[in-house]
């Protein structure tokens, strides 16, 4: 026993957790195209949920922050580049790939930017005055995102929004029998390359060396010199920024949005930032790879429990580890 | 010379007062012990000196700037160091990595890493473990360190020798005596004879009061004042 745990480990420990479930899935499944269809998905979903939900749990960890308006930036990420890709949409058809790539590139810096502004707006005027009081915190960021869809309502209107594609992310690949959309493999490498981005400033930089440090003891860092409230505004900027560039993605896979979408995802972004271990990346990563992975097998396999299926993951992980999967060092 | 001192310094935590009058000058060079009870509110002064705590009324003065309502990170940068009570480790950092987060730039200046190294081998014994996994005694050689990796001209200590075995406590006493020599150490402790073989002056805080301060040779002699003022029955 202690063997067989010994030799998980070496191989990875609880980031084998994906792989495993991929597994039992592939045997419950049977037929390998669809098994591969549904991988895929679930990559692609996981990798947009990351980026949605990386702020949420840096933001968490590092100043003990609840920000639940954290999902009107995925919302307004989503809009702005709808109305960026809608304005462009001579760009978005045309035969040249050079237009396609940069209708679509302006639509994420779009994304991208209205989250780090809105993000540093909502750090110093409405987080800032509620540090260390997690009840306030609650109401005043639930009333900041009801403010938010007023908003997204007045500007955009209540009927769903088309949301055009660029023609290069149309279609799918076949591999054999196995057809894999574009645009699923497209955001699976997104994510990962925010991915890899985080994991080396994380690890690799002295602005990362002072965030993790910050994340364990906020007042030992100040207590050696450094204001990790500056930090934090940059970092909630950044998290802003993503939720608003997984928002942008989100919008041009649904293809179809409504104001409620951030809503919707919030309940998954705060299941992904719990069962991966607040204050990791790392753990961040691997829970929104989880949920996105059972979210689509079971989709497939039981339709009846797809809408349960995150609560359970999340009730059977905090069952085994109570801190998450990866939670950071506290 | 007065390097830093307090003035009626009150200080509350939430809806509890703490600190009600604590008036305190701790010249430069040498040790200064605060000692007293249990909740005496010992950790309190040195987190209020240190601007994790704002008192108010009162004041802190360090070289006579006032640095009552400064931020804990600008003290930090007057060249005063803090090792809490807790020792404040990054657990997840390695010593390494624990160090260089004290330093102010990124880098170790060589001689100093070299003096550091030799008084807690230690930790270049491990220098590259994550903290977490350092034994008690390691990671307060740890703290300590993070406090003198760069000059400082004050470093306030709380209860350095909590859980530590006799020789790492002979091991810390050493360390401290050198640093002395340099630097200013504010050091709170309840083994007195520890707290004795380092301290030149002292004072004693009882229900966030001080009541007593004089030097240590004479507090040492008068057996009846320690009785009063440390024994657990008031
Ligand atoms: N965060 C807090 N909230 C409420 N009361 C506190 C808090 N911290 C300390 N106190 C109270 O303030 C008083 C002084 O505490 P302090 O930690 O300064 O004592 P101390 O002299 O350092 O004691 P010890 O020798 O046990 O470390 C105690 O009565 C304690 O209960
Ligand atoms: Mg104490």
């Amino acid at each position: 026993m202690d063997q067989l745990r010994m030799t998980i480990e070496r191989f990875g420990g609880v980031n084998l957790l994906p792989v495993a479930v991929a597994l039992v899935a592939l045997v419950l499944i049977g037929a390998p195209s669809s098994w591969v269809t549904l991988t895929v998905a679930g990559l692609a979903m996981g990798m947009m949920i990351f980026l949605m939900a990386s702020g949420l749990s840096l933001v968490f960890g590092l100043m003990d922050v609840l920000n639940f308006g954290h999902s009107a930036f995925v919302s307004f990420g989503a809009f702005v580049a709808a109305s960026v890709l809608a304005w462009l949409g001579g760009w978005l058809g045309a035969d040249s790939i050079l237009l396609n790539v940069a209708a679509l590139f302006a639509a994420f810096v779009a994304a991208i930017l209205f989250g780090l502004a809105a993000g540093w707006f909502f750090e110093t005027i409405i987080i800032k005055p509620v540090y260390h009081d997690h009840l306030r915190q609650i109401l005043i960021t639930m009333g900041a995102l009801i403010v938010a869809e007023q908003i997204i309502l007045a500007v955009w209107g209540g009927t769903p929004m088309t949301v055009p594609r660029p023609n290069f992310l149309e279609g799918s690949i076949l591999i054999g029998d196995v057809a894999i959309e574009i645009y699923r493999a497209f955001a699976f490498i997104l994510g990962l390359i925010v991915y890899i981005a985080l994991y080396l400033t994380l690890n690799r930089t002295r602005i990362g060396l002072l965030i993790r440090a910050g994340v364990e003891n906020r007042e030992m860092v100040e207590a050696l010199g450094f204001r990790i409230d500056r930090l934090f505004v940059a970092v909630f900027m950044v998290g802003s920024a993503l939720a608003a560039l997984g928002g942008a993605m989100w919008a041009g896979y649904e293809t179809l949005i409504t104001p409620a979408l951030g809503g919707e995802l919030m309940i998954v972004v705060f299941i992904v930032v719990i069962i991966g271990g607040l204050g990791s990346i790392e753990g961040t990563l691997l829970g929104a790879i989880m949920v996105g992975l059972v979210a689509n097998y079971v989709g497939f396999l039981a339709p009846k429990l797809a809408l349960a299926s995150n609560m359970l993951l999340m009730m059977a992980i905090l069952l085994w580890r109570p801190n998450g999967l990866r939670p950071a060092v506290k | 010379m007065t390097l830093l001192s307090l003035k009626s310094m009150q200080t509350n935590i939430g809806q509890y007062a703490v600190l009600h009058d604590v008036t305190l000058d701790v010249p430069e060079g040498g040790v200064f012990v605060l000692l007293g009870r249990n909740g005496a509110g010992k950790t309190t002064t040195l987190r209020s000196i240190m601007g994790l705590w704002e008192p108010s009324p009162g004041s802190v003065t360090f070289r006579g700037q006032d640095i009552t309502a400064m931020h804990t990170a600008d003290i930090a940068r007057l060249g005063i160091a803090f090792v809490p009570e807790n020792m404040g480790i990054f657990g997840g950092l390695t010593v390494e990595e624990n160090l260089i987060l004290a330093t102010k730039n990124g880098t170790f200046d060589k001689d100093r890493l070299a003096h550091i190294w030799r008084l807690f081998p230690a930790l270049e014994t491990f220098w590259t473990k994550a903290a977490w996994s350092l034994s008690g005694g390691q990671k307060q050689m740890l703290s300590v360190a993070r406090a003198i990796i760069e000059p400082r001209d004050l470093i306030l200590i709380d209860e350095p020798t909590k859980g530590l075995a006799p020789s790492i406590i002979d091991a810390m006493a050493e360390a401290f005596r050198e640093i002395s020599e340099t630097t200013t150490i504010l050091l709170v402790e309840q083994n007195f004879e520890f707290a004795r073989s380092l301290g030149r002056d002292m004072a004693v805080i009882d229900d966030g009061r001080i009541v007593h301060a004089g030097t240590m040779a004479e507090f040492a002699e008068n057996k009846e004042l320690q009785e009063n003022l440390l024994s657990l029955s008031a």
